[in-house]
């Protein structure tokens, strides 16, 4: 499934229990709540484990999310902004993270820069309805992807340091 | 607060300077491509034919549909002037959609509305139907504007959007509901043709509600095999029923090599599955042949297992749940008839005996814990992973705590970290 500093960051999060997706009013709502409840505790784990590397935020909907997320290699900070939009069927599907700016560079990549996650990820997400929200998309799905394919297309020449990353 | 306000105006500004960019790119190609057809035509007479009112059995050189009226006269179709009464939504235009539409088409369809978000692309060209200098054209109007010029008959209807995302999904319920062709009648059938999960959950989500009678068809990304597979709300097990069900590739998944690639495609094997989904169509729809609920085709052995498979009364599709309740009780209410003998293998929860599990690079334990009950499958046919049985309470995994917070603290707070 994954490596070890993964699992153990992925049992860190806290599982969610409302299981509703965007069509549902009310208990959207609740769902939400506890998304937002689960991503800042992952995002706090992150900091104090020093492995700070993304930022999510929605419309007040919370269909649509946006924020960016950055990889550090040889000590550069090279960061994205990445998207997705909530599915109808949201949580029995996981939305599809976009990096758009990366469409094209590499084949593990669908239409508009969505990522291609492995084999692995679809049959997990189906095992843990509802109970896995974004906080386990992120860290189960975009971080190892990042991990894998930011080295490589950096190796490639495909993506360049940009300058002013350094001092941000 | 008034900055981020303004932010998300011009943030909306943006997205919609694109849309009107793409308008304007599709014009140009549009224009361009007109250009091109009358250089080549030569001030020669055009080859678009007129609309014909009435199908003809004619045998005559002139009559497109002398072949297909053919049909009745061997006694395969008792009607076939009927297939002109019906409209069916077919819902991503790749590489089966787009040759399943061609097909409806070319059979003379009533009525046609297709659903694709995409633009051909030059990597398409692996697959049939689209054309180079189409390139940039979002699918469905490229689609329309060749299925227009082969047969002016068929009526078209396109939709450019995804139908996974909440500012579209009600709007393709409501075609799907809407679409038929007397307007505010429900289209015929639904053909799933994407090529991904969440767009044939969100289609399975529509028809369960609608109670819509679909037909779902997939190509394996390893473009080695496929399905075509019935689904009738209620009755037959819908998309939300079991894991996805694949077709056996017999494949050792250890010598796949996945690197550097997420999917393969082969216009063979689309087409193949385009012919078995628009067959089972026709049949569906004119009556006759037997109409396959599931068929599978493995292009390594020449394979292709059929089965059946009830709706699951434990779905998690509660409108699944929903129209079974409705299906057992009209089925209590007809009268009993002669039982058409039919092998129905139903979802029977079994020990996982084959070992088989698509999921490599896993530890033994996880795969214990992970794995659930195999459904009984024919030979040939498996799912693409299991689910283990809820469990009622894991009181060792950590839940989101209860907090005071409304959901506007919360994203204010996730803001500011």
């Amino acid at each position: 499934m994954a490596d070890e500093a993964t699992r153990k960051a992925v049992s860190e999060i806290p599982l969610l229990k409302t299981n509703s997706g965007p069509r549902d009013k009310e208990l959207w709502v609740q769902r939400l709540r506890e998304e937002y409840l689960a991503l800042i505790k992952y995002v706090e784990n992150n900091k104090s484990a020093d492995n700070d590397w993304f930022r999510l935020e929605s419309n007040k909907e919370g269909t649509r999310w946006f924020g960016k997320c950055w990889y550090i290699h040889d000590l550069l900070k090279y960061e994205f902004d990445m998207e997705f939009d909530i599915p109808v069927t949201y949580p029995a599907t996981a939305p599809e993270v976009a990096i758009p700016e990366l469409d094209g560079k590499t084949a593990k990549m669908y239409r508009g820069g969505k990522i291609c996650l492995t084999d692995h990820f679809k049959p997990l997400w189906a095992r843990n309805v509802p109970k896995f929200g974004l906080a386990h998309l992120m860290a189960l799905g975009l971080g190892p992807w990042l991990a894998v394919e930011i080295p490589d297309l950096i190796a490639k020449g495909l993506i360049q340091h940009k300058e002013q990353q350094t001092n941000s | 607060m008034s900055i981020r306000v303004e932010n998300r105006v011009a943030m909306a500004t943006v997205e919609e300077l694109k849309l009107r960019v793409r308008e304007l790119e599709n014009e140009l190609i549009k224009c361009k491509q007109k250009r091109c057809a009358e250089e080549n035509a030569g001030g020669s007479q055009k080859h678009y034919r007129q609309r014909i009112e009435k199908m003809s059995a004619e045998v005559v050189d002139s009559n497109p549909y002398s072949r297909l009226m053919a049909l009745k006269r061997m006694g395969i179709v008792e009607d076939y002037e009927r297939i002109r009464t019906f409209s069916v939504a077919v819902v991503g235009v790749g590489g089966v959609g787009s040759v399943t539409a061609e097909m409806l088409t070319r059979c003379g369809i009533g009525k046609l509305i297709l659903f694709d978000y995409d633009k051909v692309e030059l990597a398409n060209m692996n697959r049939l139907f689209f054309q180079p200098h189409q390139a940039g054209l979002s699918k469905v109007e490229a689609a329309e504007h060749t299925l227009r010029s082969i047969n002016p008959d068929v009526s078209f209807e396109t939709h450019n959007y995804n139908i996974t995302t909440m500012e579209n999904f009600s709007h393709f319920m409501d075609r799907i509901s809407h679409g038929g062709l007397e307007e505010a009648k429900p289209v015929d059938l639904v053909l799933s043709c994407v090529d991904n999960f969440e767009a044939r959950m969100a289609i399975n989500t529509a028809c369960n509600e609608l109670g819509q009678i679909w037909m779902e068809s997939g190509v394996s990304e390893n473009a080695v095999s496929g399905h075509i597979q019935l689904i009738i709300p209620g009755e037959t097990a819908c998309f939300a029923c079991a894991p996805p069900l694949v077709v056996a590739a017999n494949i050792d998944e250890k010598t796949l090599k996945r690197e550097g690639v997420c999917a393969a495609s082969l216009p063979t094997t689309m087409g193949v599955v385009a012919g078995l989904l628009v067959q089972n169509v026709l049949k569906y729809l004119l009556g006759f042949g037997s109409v396959s609920h599931y068929l599978g085709y493995n292009a390594m052995q020449d394979f292709f297992p059929t089965m059946s498979m009830k709706a699951n009364p434990q779905c998690d599709d509660h409108y699944c749940r929903k129209q079974q309740e409705e299906y057992k009780r009209k089925e209590a209410e007809r009268p009993k008839q002669e039982v058409v003998e039919e092998e129905e293998v139903q979802v029977v929860h079994e020990d996982n005996e084959w070992g088989i599990e698509l999921v490599s690079e896993v530890t033994e334990e996880e795969l214990k814990a992970a794995s659930g009950p195999k459904p009984d499958l024919p030979e040939g046919i498996t799912v693409a992973y299991t689910i283990p049985e809820k469990e009622v309470n894991t009181p060792a995994e950590e839940m989101v705590e209860e907090t005071e917070q409304s959901l506007e603290e919360l994203m204010a707070q996730m803001k500011r970290m």
